[in-house]
C-alpha cells in the first residue's frame, strides 16, 4: 500500500472511530464500513483500528474471523450471498448455485479474476417462503431460477460499465 | 409475503395515539396490564416478558437499555424481517413505552447485516420521530422522559441472536455467549441493566396496551396467551407469515397452509424439533412445542437424512466455537451423518452419538449447542428405518 | 506509536464473560443474606453470597475437575469439564461459573448424568488433540492426560489424531507453539491479553474451526511478544512450552575442548525442587550446585555476584542522574530511572513506550552483565580462550532466551551468553543424568565470585530490586546503616504481592561521597544535594500492571514524579517467571518468595556495597568504578524504540 493510501485509510478510520468516542462498542459499524468500501479489512487496516479502539491487533483479528460478512482478504466488488439453509435447499438452491458456478467460471468461495464477483454460501436469508433466495451486496433476490441467475449478474456487469459480454 | 393478517399484531392502528395513551399510564400500571396478558418473549425462548421488564425496572442504574433482537437468524424465521418494514413505526413506539417503563433512555436495534437494506428506512423512521419529539428530549412534553433508539448493524453470525453473544457484539466483542448468572437485565450492555426483545414482542406489547390484556388473553390458551406469527416455509401450497392464535395444533396450521400432505414438520427452525404425523396433534404453545414461529413443511419425497445433515452443517457453521461440547460436539454429529449417508455406521457408533446429543444438550454454555443436537436426535428417532433402508 | 489516546484497562476492554465479575460478594458477613447455604454432594456449607460452586466445593474438600479455569485469571466457563447437576435443573452447570445465591441449592459433583458429560468432553477434546505423551514436554504434568487418567479413557469414542494437525511455531527464540496440543481453553488468551496486556493471542474463526493464534497467524517472532512465557506457565497442556537448548548444552558438555560453566540465578533454587516433588518453597540452592556439577558443568557461578555488581552500577546511574539535574539543572535528564533486569518488561516498553527508553537504566540485566565478565574478565583471569567457553544461564524466565540473543549483548566480542535455560529445563536435564537432586549433599559455589549478598538474592521477588539498591543507596547516601531504619534490614514497603507499590524516603542527612563512586561523581565532594530530598520509588510487577503506571507517568500522575521505578513483567518477579516450574498461583508464588526472603536473612552479607567481591572486581578490573568506561562497555548497553506496529 502507498504512504499516501495509508494516511488516508487512517485519516477514515480516525473519522469513523470518532463518532464513538473511540470505544470498542464501534469496532463493528467501522469494521462493516471499511469492509464495504475496501472490500476486505487489511492487515495494516487492523492494526490502525486496534490503536484507535486501544486494543490488541490480534483481537480486532479475532473479531473479524468470527463474523461471515467480514474478510481478511480482498472480496469482488459484488458479492453473492446464496442461502444454502433448508427451505432453500429444497426450494432449488443447487441448480442455482450450479449456474452461478458455471456462468462465473469460478466456485463457492472465489472471486473472479477481473475482481467483480465473488461466490459465496450464507445460511437463511430470511427469504424462505420465496427460495432459493440470495443476496448480492445489499439487494435481495427471491424466487431466483436457473435462468434468472444470468441476468441477475449482468445487471451487476451493467452497472459496472463492463463489457456485457463475457470474456473466456 | 403476509399470507394471513390476524386481530392483534398485524392489525394497522394509530400508533402515535396509542403512544400517547402509554405515556399517560403510569409505569406500573403498565407492567400491570403486561403481566395480567401473560405475554410470554416471541424470540423462542417465551420468557415472561413482565418478569424480565420488572427485573431491569427495579435495577437501581443510572443507565439502561432497551434491546431489539433483530437478528432474526433462525432458520426458516422471515416474521421479523417483514415487522421491520411494514411495521417499523409500531416497534419504535413499542421500544421507547418500554423504555419508559425500565426508567431507560437509550434503545438500541442489533440489526443483523443480512437485512441491512433495512437499515435507512428504519432510520428514516427514527428521524420522523424524532421531528415529531416522538424520541428525543422530554418526549411529547413529558419532562425528564428521554429516550433516543439507532440502529446496530451486525456482521453474520446467527449465535448474536443469543442475548448475551448479542451484547458481546454490541460491545465490539467476538459474539460469544457469556456465563449466566448474571442475567442482563441485571449486568448487560456494558454492564448496565439491559432487556433484550424481539421485534415481535415489543409490538405485540404495544398492543396490548391499547386494547387491554383482557382484550388479548381472549386469543390463545391459558398459558399461552394471544396470538403469534408463523413463518411457514417449505412443502406446502401457501408459504407466508400467518398470524394465528397460540395453540392451534399442528394439523390445523397445516390445513391453514396448504400443507396437509406433509410427512414431518420441523417446528422451531433448525434448533426446534421433528415432528411426524403422529404427533400432528400437538399444540403450537409454550406448553407444548415452544417455537419463535418457524414452520417448516417436508413433503412425501424429503430425503430426511439430508435434512438433518443440512441442519447440522448449520449448526457447525454457525457454533460460536468457545465451549467443548457444542464446537466439537457439533462436528463429531456431522461427521456421523456423513457416516450415515454412506452407509458406514453402526448402530453402536450411533447410540454413541445419540448420548453425545444429550451431552450437548445439558452441558453446553448456551442454547445453540443446548439445541444443536434436538434435530439430529429427533430425525434419527423418528426416521430411523427411512434412513437405515435408503 | 501514537500519544494521543491512552490504551483502555482491561477492565474496560476484556469481554465481561471474561472479566473477574461475578456478582457481588457482600463486605459484611454478618449482614442478612451475606451467607448462603448450599448442600454439595449431601453436605451442607455456609458460603459468602457469590462465591462460585467450585470455591464452595474446595472448601468442602470435593475435587471438581478443572480446565479452563486459572486461579490467576478471569473465569471463561469455556472448556465445561467441571459441570455439576444441580437438583431440580435439567442443564448442568459449570461449577467454575455458577454463583450460590438464594434458594438454597443442591449440587451433585458425581452423579450419572455428570460422568457421562465430563466423559463426553474428554472424548471430544482428545478427537482434535495430538496425544503423543512420551514426545511431549508435559508428559507427566499435564492436565489433560491426568483428567484422561482419572476418567479412565481406555478407547477414543469420537477419534483420534495421529499425526499432528497444524506445524509447530518454532521462530520465537523463547517460547515454542505446537498447536496440535491446544485444547482451547484459552488461558493463554486471558493470560497474554488480561494479565500482561501484551495481547499476542488471541481465538480466531468460530466453531470447529477457531483457533489460538497470534495476529495473521504470523510467526510468534513476527509479532510484538515479550516473551515472558505467562502463556506457559498456564497452558494445561504440552501446547507452549519454552525453546529447549538442553541437547546442545549436552553437546557442549560432552566436547572435551569446550569449557561449559552456568551461571544460576536466585529464583529457579526456590523453585526446581517442585519438579522433584517437593513442596512450593523449598529452596535446594546447595544441592543444585552438586547437581549441575553431576551434570558435567565445569563451573558453577553465582548470577547474584551479578546482581550486586547490578547495584553498583544501577544506583551510581541513579545517583548521576540525580545529580545532573539537581546540581547542573539539566532539564533533559530522563527521571523516573526504570529497571532493566527484565527482559520482558525491557522489549515491552520498547514496544508500547518506546518514547521513554531513555528512562531506562543503561545496566544491563545480571545475566548478561555476567556474561560479559566472563567471557572477558574471567576468562583472563583462568586463561582460557574466551572461545572455548560455553556460557550458560539458569534462569526463572524464557525472555532469558530472547536477551541473550540481542545483537547489544555481545560485549565480549563473542554471544555474551550462549544459552538461557530454565528451571524445568534443567530439572529435566538433572533427571536424564539419573540424579537424585533432593537427596544430594550440599555444595558452595565456584570461584572467583563464590558467594553473593541477600541483595542480589532477592532480587527474585518483586520489590526486591528496589529493596536491594535502597539499602545500599541509603547508607551510601546518608551514612546510615540502613538496619537501623529498617529492622532486620526489611524493607516491607516494597515486599508483597500488591500489584503495584509506593514508597516515600525522605533523605534527612548527608555525607561525603565514598571513594568508589568518586570517578563517577566527579564535580561533587558530598551528597548535599540530596538533603532534603522525599527519594520516592514505586515497583510494579506483571506488565499489566506496568501499562497502569505507565500510563500515569505519561499523564503527569503521581509516578512521573517518582525517582525510581522496578519494573517487573512477570506476576510476583522472577519467582514467578515463564520458565519456572508449573503449575503456578498465588499460594505458589508466595511460598517461593518466603524461601527466598528466609534464605536471605540467614545470610550474614546482605547488602551489595559490602560484598567483597565486588570491591575487589572494582579494584582489579573495572578500575573506574561504577558507570566507568569499562563498565560502560561491558556492563551497560541500549535500547530499541521497536514501537507497535506490527505491518
Ligand atoms: C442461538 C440462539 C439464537 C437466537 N436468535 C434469536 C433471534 O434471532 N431473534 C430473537 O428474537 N431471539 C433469538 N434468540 C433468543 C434470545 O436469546 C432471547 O431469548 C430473545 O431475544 C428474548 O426476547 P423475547 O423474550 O422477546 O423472546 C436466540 C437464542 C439462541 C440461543
Ligand atoms: S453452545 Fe456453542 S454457540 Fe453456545 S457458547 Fe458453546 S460453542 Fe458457543
Ligand atoms: S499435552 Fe498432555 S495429553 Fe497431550 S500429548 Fe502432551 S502430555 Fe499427553
Ligand atoms: S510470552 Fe508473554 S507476551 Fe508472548 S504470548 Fe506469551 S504471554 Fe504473551
Ligand atoms: S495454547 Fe494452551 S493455554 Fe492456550 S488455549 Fe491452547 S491449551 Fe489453552
Ligand atoms: S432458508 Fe433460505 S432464506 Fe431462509
Ligand atoms: S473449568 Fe469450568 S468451564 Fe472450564
Amino acid at each position: 500500500m502507498l504512504e499516501a493510501e495509508k494516511d488516508q485509510l487512517k485519516n477514515e478510520i480516525l473519522h469513523l472511530a470518532g463518532a464513538y468516542n473511540n470505544h470498542r462498542s464501534g469496532l463493528l459499524p467501522v469494521l462493516l464500513h471499511i469492509q464495504q468500501k475496501y472490500r476486505y479489512i487489511s492487515r495494516y487496516a487492523m492494526q490502525e483500528i486496534a490503536d484507535i479502539f486501544r486494543i490488541h491487533p490480534v483481537e480486532v483479528y479475532g473479531v473479524v474471523s468470527f463474523y461471515s460478512f467480514l474478510s481478511t482478504e480482498k472480496k469482488g466488488k459484488f458479492i453473492i450471498y446464496l442461502c444454502q439453509t433448508i427451505s432453500c435447499d429444497m426450494a432449488g438452491k443447487r441448480a442455482v448455485a450450479r449456474q452461478l458456478e458455471n456462468e462465473l467460471n469460478i466456485k463457492f468461495g472465489e472471486t473472479t479474476p477481473d475482481g467483480l464477483f465473488t461466490l459465496k454460501y450464507t445460511n437463511c436469508l430470511g427469504a424462505c417462503d420465496k427460495g432459493p433466495a440470495l443476496l448480492v451486496n445489499e439487494d435481495l433476490y427471491t424466487k431466483v431460477t436457473p435462468e434468472g441467475v444470468f441476468d441477475i449478474i449482468q445487471s451487476y456487469r451493467a452497472k459496472f460499465g463492463a463489457h456485457v459480454t463475457m470474456e473466456i | 409475503m403476509i399470507q394471513k393478517k390476524g386481530p392483534v399484531v398485524l392489525i394497522d392502528i394509530d400508533v402515535d395515539e396509542v403512544f400517547k395513551k402509554a405515556l399517560s399510564m403510569s409505569r406500573v400500571d403498565i407492567l400491570d396490564e403486561i403481566k395480567k396478558s401473560g405475554l410470554k418473549g416471541r424470540g423462542g425462548a417465551g420468557f415472561p416478558t413482565e418478569t424480565k421488564w420488572n427485573l431491569a425496572g427495579t435495577a437501581s442504574d443510572d443507565k439502561k437499555y432497551v434491546v431489539c433482537n433483530a437478528d432474526e437468524g433462525e432458520p426458516g424465521t422471515f416474521k421479523d424481517r417483514v415487522l421491520l418494514s411494514d411495521y417499523t413505526d409500531d416497534l419504535l413506539a413499542g421500544m421507547t413505552i418500554a423504555g419508559y417503563v425500565i426508567g431507560s433512555t437509550q434503545g438500541i436495534i442489533y440489526l443483523r447485516c443480512e437485512y441491512i437494506y433495512l437499515y435507512k428506512h428504519i432510520n428514516n423512521k427514527i428521524e420522523e420521530r424524532r421531528k415529531k419529539n416522538l424520541l428525543g428530549k422530554n418526549i411529547l412534553g413529558k419532562d425528564g422522559f428521554n429516550f433516543d433508539i439507532y440502529i446496530q448493524p451486525g456482521a453474520g453470525a446467527y449465535v448474536c441472536g443469543e442475548e448475551t453473544a448479542l451484547i458481546e457484539s454490541l460491545e465490539g466483542h467476538r459474539g460469544e455467549p457469556r456465563n449466566r448468572p448474571p442475567y442482563p437485565t441485571v449486568v448487560g450492555y456494558l454492564g448496565k441493566p439491559t432487556i433484550i426483545n424481539n421485534v415481535e414482542t415489543f409490538i405485540t406489547a404495544m398492543r396490548i396496551i391499547d386494547k387491554g390484556a383482557e382484550w388479548f388473553t381472549k386469543y390463545g390458551t391459558d398459558k399461552s396467551t394471544g396470538t403469534k406469527l408463523f413463518s411457514i416455509s417449505g412443502d406446502c401450497r401457501a408459504p407466508g407469515i400467518y398470524e394465528l392464535p397460540m395453540g392451534i395444533t399442528v394439523k390445523e396450521l397445516l390445513a391453514t397452509v396448504g400443507g396437509e400432505d406433509a410427512k414431518a414438520v420441523q417446528v422451531g427452525g433448525a434448533s426446534g424439533s421433528c415432528i411426524t404425523r403422529n404427533e400432528f396433534n400437538l399444540t403450537l404453545a409454550y406448553e407444548d412445542i415452544s417455537t419463535g414461529g418457524s414452520i417448516i413443511i417436508f413433503g412425501e419425497k424429503r430425503n430426511m437424512l439430508d435434512i438433518a445433515i443440512n441442519f447440522m452443517e448449520f449448526f457447525v457453521e454457525e457454533s460460536c466455537g468457545q465451549c467443548t461440547p457444542c464446537r466439537y460436539g457439533t462436528e463429531t454429529l456431522l461427521e456421523g451423518l456423513y457416516m450415515l449417508k454412506n452407509k458406514k455406521c453402526s448402530i453402536k457408533y450411533l447410540k454413541e452419538l445419540l448420548q453425545l446429543g444429550e451431552t450437548m444438550q445439558t452441558a453446553s454454555k448456551c442454547g445453540l449447542g443446548q439445541s444443536a443436537p434436538n434435530a439430529f436426535i429427533s430425525i434419527l428417532k423418528n426416521f430411523k428405518h427411512e434412513i437405515l433402508c435408503s | 506509536m501514537s500519544d494521543k489516546h491512552s490504551k483502555a484497562t482491561t477492565e474496560e476492554r476484556a469481554p465481561l464473560s471474561q472479566r473477574k465479575f461475578r456478582i457481588k460478594e457482600l463486605e459484611d458477613t454478618e449482614a442478612i443474606g451475606a451467607m448462603v447455604k448450599i448442600t454439595i454432594d449431601g453436605n451442607e456449607i455456609r458460603v459468602p453470597y457469590g462465591t462460585t460452586i467450585l470455591e464452595a466445593a474446595k472448601k468442602l474438600n470435593i475435587h471438581i475437575p478443572t480446565l479452563c479455569y486459572h486461579e490467576d485469571l478471569c473465569v471463561a466457563g469455556i472448556c465445561r469439564i467441571c459441570v455439576v447437576e444441580i437438583e431440580g435443573q435439567r442443564l448442568l452447570q459449570a461449577a467454575c461459573t455458577y454463583p450460590v445465591t438464594p434458594p438454597h441449592i443442591k449440587v451433585k459433583t458425581y452423579s450419572p448424568r455428570v460422568r457421562k458429560a465430563r466423559r463426553h468432553i474428554l472424548d471430544l477434546m482428545l478427537r482434535h488433540h495430538y496425544g503423543e505423551c512420551y514426545s511431549c514436554v508435559r508428559n507427566k504434568n499435564c492436565e489433560l492426560q491426568t483428567l484422561a487418567d482419572e476418567y479412565g479413557v481406555d478407547f477414543y469414542r469420537f477419534g483420534h489424531l495421529d499425526k499432528p494437525e497444524k506445524p509447530m511455531d518454532r521462530s520465537s527464540y523463547s517460547v515454542v507453539r505446537d498447536m496440535t496440543k491446544c485444547i482451547l481453553c484459552r488461558r493463554c488468551v486471558r493470560t497474554c491479553i488480561d494479565l500482561q496486556e501484551v495481547g499476542v493471542l488471541e481465538a480466531i474463526n468460530r466453531g470447529p474451526h477457531t483457533n489460538v493464534v497470534t495476529f495473521m497467524d504470523m510467526p510468534l517472532s513476527d509479532v510484538i511478544c515479550i516473551n515472558c512465557g505467562q502463556c506457559i506457565n498456564r497452558c494445561p497442556v504440552g501446547a507452549l512450552h519454552a525453546n529447549d537448548p538442553s541437547d546442545d548444552i549436552w553437546a557442549s558438555i560432552d566436547d572435551p575442548k569446550k569449557h561449559v560453566i552456568i551461571q544460576t540465578a536466585p529464583s529457579p533454587r526456590a523453585a526446581i525442587g517442585e519438579c522433584f516433588g517437593l513442596p512450593p518453597g523449598t529452596s535446594v540452592t546447595k544441592q543444585l550446585n552438586t547437581a549441575i556439577r553431576r551434570c558435567g558443568f565445569s563451573k558453577v557461578f553465582d548470577t547474584n555476584f551479578a546482581a550486586d555488581l547490578t547495584i553498583m552500577e544501577e544506583a551510581t546511574e541513579l545517583l548521576l542522574r540525580l545529580k545532573k539535574a539537581l546540581v547542573d539543572g539539566d532539564k533533559n535528564v530522563k527521571l523516573p530511572q526504570f529497571t532493566s533486569c527484565s527482559p520482558g518488561w525491557v522489549k515491552y516498553l520498547e514496544h508500547f513506550y518506546p518514547e521513554f527508553t531513555g528512562h531506562l537504566s543503561s545496566c544491563k540485566s545480571p545475566q548478561q552483565m555476567f556474561g560479559a565478565l566472563i567471557k572477558t574478565w574471567y576468562a583472563e583471569k583462568v586463561g582460557i580462550n574466551p572461545e572455548d567457553i560455553v556460557s550458560v544461564a539458569l534462569m526463572p524466565c524464557s525472555a532469558k532466551k530472547f536477551e541473550c540473543n540481542r545483537p547489544e549483548m555481545r560485549s565480549s566480542g563473542l554471544k555474551d551468553v550462549d544459552y538461557g535455560l530454565t528451571s524445568r529445563e534443567l530439572a529435566q536435564m538433572i533427571k536424564e543424568a539419573g540424579i537424585d537432586l533432593p537427596n544430594l549433599p550440599p555444595s558452595d559455589f565456584d570461584d572467583p565470585v563464590g558467594e553473593a549478598s541477600g541483595a542480589g538474592l532477592i532480587f527474585g521477588v518483586s520489590g526486591g530490586v528496589m529493596e536491594a539498591a535502597l539499602r545500599s543507596a541509603v547508607e551510601i547516601v546518608t551514612g546510615i546503616k540502613t538496619e537501623d531504619i529498617f529492622k532486620d534490614l526489611e524493607i516491607t514497603p516494597v515486599r508483597g504481592f500488591e500489584g503495584i507499590k509506593y514508597y516515600e524516603i525522605p533523605v534527612t542527612r548527608t555525607v561525603p561521597v565514598p571513594d568508589i563512586l568518586k570517578n563517577a561523581l566527579k564535580d561533587v565532594e558530598t551528597f548535599d544535594f540530596l538533603k532534603g530530598t522525599i527519594l520516592k520509588v514505586a515497583v510494579a510487577h506483571g506488565t499489566a500492571n506496568a501499562h497502569k503506571v505507565m500510563e500515569n507517568i505519561k499523564t503527569g500522575g503521581k509516578f512521573s514524579e517518582c525517582h525510581f521505578i522496578e519494573f517487573m513483567a512477570c506476576p510476583g518477579g522472577c519467582l514467578g517467571g515463564g520458565g519456572q516450574p508449573i503449575p503456578t498461583s498465588p499460594e505458589i508464588r508466595a511460598a517461593r518468595a518466603k524461601a527466598i526472603y528466609d534464605e536471605d536473612k540467614s545470610l550474614s552479607l546482605r547488602k551489595s556495597h559490602e560484598n567483597p567481591h565486588i570491591t575487589d572486581i572494582y579494584k582489579e578490573f573495572l578500575k573506574e568504578g561504577p558507570c566507568g568506561h569499562l563498565s560502560h562497555k561491558l556492563l551497560h548497553t541500549h535500547y530499541v524504540k521497536r514501537g507497535n506496529k506490527i505491518v
